[in-house]
């Protein structure tokens, strides 16, 4: 009779490979940990200075012995151009996702998925140039000036001159950037639809838009939530295009009031006053505070997204999303 | 999914208003052509202004010398730029792919139970990160440290950009390397190191290199990062711990000076960069991605830009 003889154990290589492995992958637990605790560290001096205000607050002076930092108008600005930009973004993606799953002949479905892939890839400082340089003016011309001299300077939200710089010009800019993102998760997600739902569906003898409907709307429903939290967690932590376009107001008068009216975002403000801002002071603490409400914001945002687009892989087997 | 009560409710309705419903169903059609149009025109026309304007500024020296002066006659070029969004490249991949790719190893290999999943689910939320956030820890935790903006501060901190995308991708295309491989080598007496690193790697070879090279072109256009930690320079790389420039700080910095003559160059920066990114994001997809088909397609959602 043979015998086999077999080595007991593992070997010392096995075991530092998966130990190397367990490390590698420890590695990105650390890096967050790390975040939290030096952008909690950094800004600690102005949390002790401000407190609660620094949340609630709209002073923003960098002035040597009047200094004094708060942050609600980059907050209330994130909040708004994120939720302006998501409005146009939502009903536009969800526009193209249903065009190339449901409605667009084979022929076109391929290139145009492509070109929308291909189009979330364009770095954010090419978003922020071209409507830097080309739609500002249209926006100008076209949509700010006509509605200013329609509306007047009685009505809040179009009150100001319009100069293109603005919030609404950003938030559509940043819309333009979502849509790619939004539009093709939102494709891939309706596709995972069974067909059988469909067929049901059209048996029933209902047309096109009413198997949308009844058939992968309902079915699709929270892995498209899934993908509007994440387009959502891109528009808050966009930094380039929105610093280009939105006129850098600061202090009080970046508080979002008017579309027209220069505004200041979270990410904004860390990027246009930090080369200001000297080692080791306040102004550098506040902008790291800064940097750590965005943090949290983004955190919460991608969580939720995540679970979202979890449970949908769980309940929908073989189905690759996310 | 529909229930018997419900079925019994629609096959009433689809069976009067038929007139009205294909009115409806014919409107709604025009919306979502509609919507296709007004989404599509602006993204295209991104890339035609960008091409016909970009491509107006090239010339060699505008791609191989230092900038000139600010406002002066002499515009120099941008080859300071190209050359530092090469090094960060390099550096950064130096860190990125090797952490990254044995992170995915141990996700698919080592992965199925709590502590996997818990990194999964980390690594998911990191790739989403605002990249500016980033930026100041990066700032925070080597610059501030060290006392310089640096060539390393930037490589570092675009590793982390690089690092979740490589590892979820890897782990993404070992998966797809059937158990029976492993097997048969279990079965020859190989090790499974030996067995990851000579059976599983090269039969997922073409889904790793696809997942670095979109994590390539995802952080040659990172800006955010690049301006808390290398700060930019118009000379050519002067050494590691010295700062540098980079195509997408560059066109920043082009695009808020009141010149006409640093308006074209910076078309011309986006045109390069744009070209950089593109040819990656069309080659990988032209070579790898349409022999697998759906099964890749988290590569290109994570390859996509922030």
């Amino acid at each position: 009779m043979m015998t086999i003889k077999m080595k007991k154990g593992s070997s010392i290589a096995d075991k530092i490979f998966k130990y190397v492995a367990i490390g590698a992958a420890t590695y990105v637990l650390v890096i967050i940990a790390l975040i939290v605790i030096n952008l909690a560290t950094g800004s600690a001096q102005v949390w002790q200075k401000e407190g609660i205000s620094f949340l609630t607050g709209s002073d923003w002076n960098s002035v040597d012995g009047r200094e004094s930092y708060g942050a609600a108008p980059y907050i209330m600005g994130t909040l708004v151009t994120a939720g302006i930009a998501m409005a146009i973004a939502i009903p536009l993606s969800f526009g193209i996702a249903m065009f190339l799953s449901e409605l667009a002949p084979k022929l076109l479905r391929t290139p145009l998925a492509m070109v929308i892939e291909l189009l979330a890839a364009i770095p954010s400082v090419v978003y922020g140039l071209w409507g830097l340089l080309v739609f500002r003016i249209y926006i100008q011309n076209w949509i700010e000036i006509p509605l200013h001299n329609l509306f007047g300077d009685q009505s809040i939200i179009f009150a100001g001159t319009p100069f293109g710089l603005d919030i609404l010009t950003a938030s559509i800019v940043l819309a333009i950037m979502i849509i790619p993102t939004i539009a093709s998760i939102s494709k891939e997600i309706m596709l995972a639809v069974p067909n059988s739902q469909r067929e049901a569906a059209y048996m029933l003898g209902a047309t096109k838009w009413e198997v949308f409907r009844i058939a992968v709307l309902p079915y699709s429903k929270s892995g498209l939530i899934g993908a509007i939290i994440l387009g959502l967690g891109r528009a808050v932590g966009e930094t380039m295009a929105v610093t280009m376009l939105i006129g850098n107001a600061t202090g009080a008068a970046a508080f979002p009031s008017s579309l027209f009216g220069p505004g200041q975002t979270l990410s904004s403000i860390m990027a246009n006053e930090f080369a200001e801002a000297s080692q080791g002071g306040l102004h550098l603490a506040a902008l790291i505070g800064i940097g750590l409400i965005l943090f949290l914001l983004a955190f919460a945002i991608n969580v939720v997204a995540h679970l979202l687009v979890a449970k949908v892989i769980k309940s929908h087997e073989g189905a690759v999303l996310a | 999914m529909i229930t018997v009560e419900q079925r019994a409710e629609f096959r009433k309705h689809f069976r009067y208003n038929v007139g009205r419903r294909l009115v409806l169903d014919k409107v709604v059609k025009c919306i979502v052509f509609l919507c296709v149009v007004v989404a599509v025109v602006p993204l295209v026309a991104i890339l035609v202004n960008v091409f016909s304007n970009g491509a107006a500024a090239l010339s060699w020296n505008f791609l191989t010398e230092i900038p000139g002066a600010v406002g002066s006659n002499d515009l120099g070029g941008i080859g300071p730029a190209i050359q530092g969004t090469l090094v960060l490249i390099g550096l950064s991949s130096l860190i990125g792919v090797p952490v990254g790719v044995m992170g995915g190893i141990f996700l698919s290999e080592y992965g199925n139970n709590k502590y996997g999943r818990t990194v999964r689910f980390f690594n998911d939320v990191l790739a989403e990160f605002p990249t500016i956030v980033i930026g100041v820890f990066t700032f925070i935790l080597i610059v501030l440290t060290v006392g310089g903006f640096s060539v390393w501060a930037g490589s570092f901190a675009l590793s982390i950009v690089m690092l979740p995308i490589v590892m979820r991708t890897t782990e993404e295309s070992l998966k797809l390397v059937p158990v029976t491989y492993r097997e048969a080598g279990y079965a020859l007496g190989i090790r499974r190191w030996r067995v990851v690193f000579t059976i599983v790697l090269s039969g997922a070879k073409s889904g790793l290199v696809t997942g670095i090279l979109l994590s390539v072109a995802r952080i040659a256009g990172e800006t955010a990062p690049l301006v808390f930690t290398i700060l930019g320079s118009s000379q050519f790389i002067q050494g590691l711990d010295g700062p540098i420039d980079a195509l997408p700080l560059r066109i920043w910095r082009l695009s808020s000076l009141p010149y006409d003559s640093s308006v074209t160059q910076g078309w011309g920066a986006a045109f390069v960069l744009i070209i950089l990114v593109l040819s990656i994001n069309i080659g990988v997809r032209y070579l790898f991605l349409r022999r697998k088909g759906q099964t890749l397609l988290k590569f290109k959602r994570l390859g996509s830009m922030s």
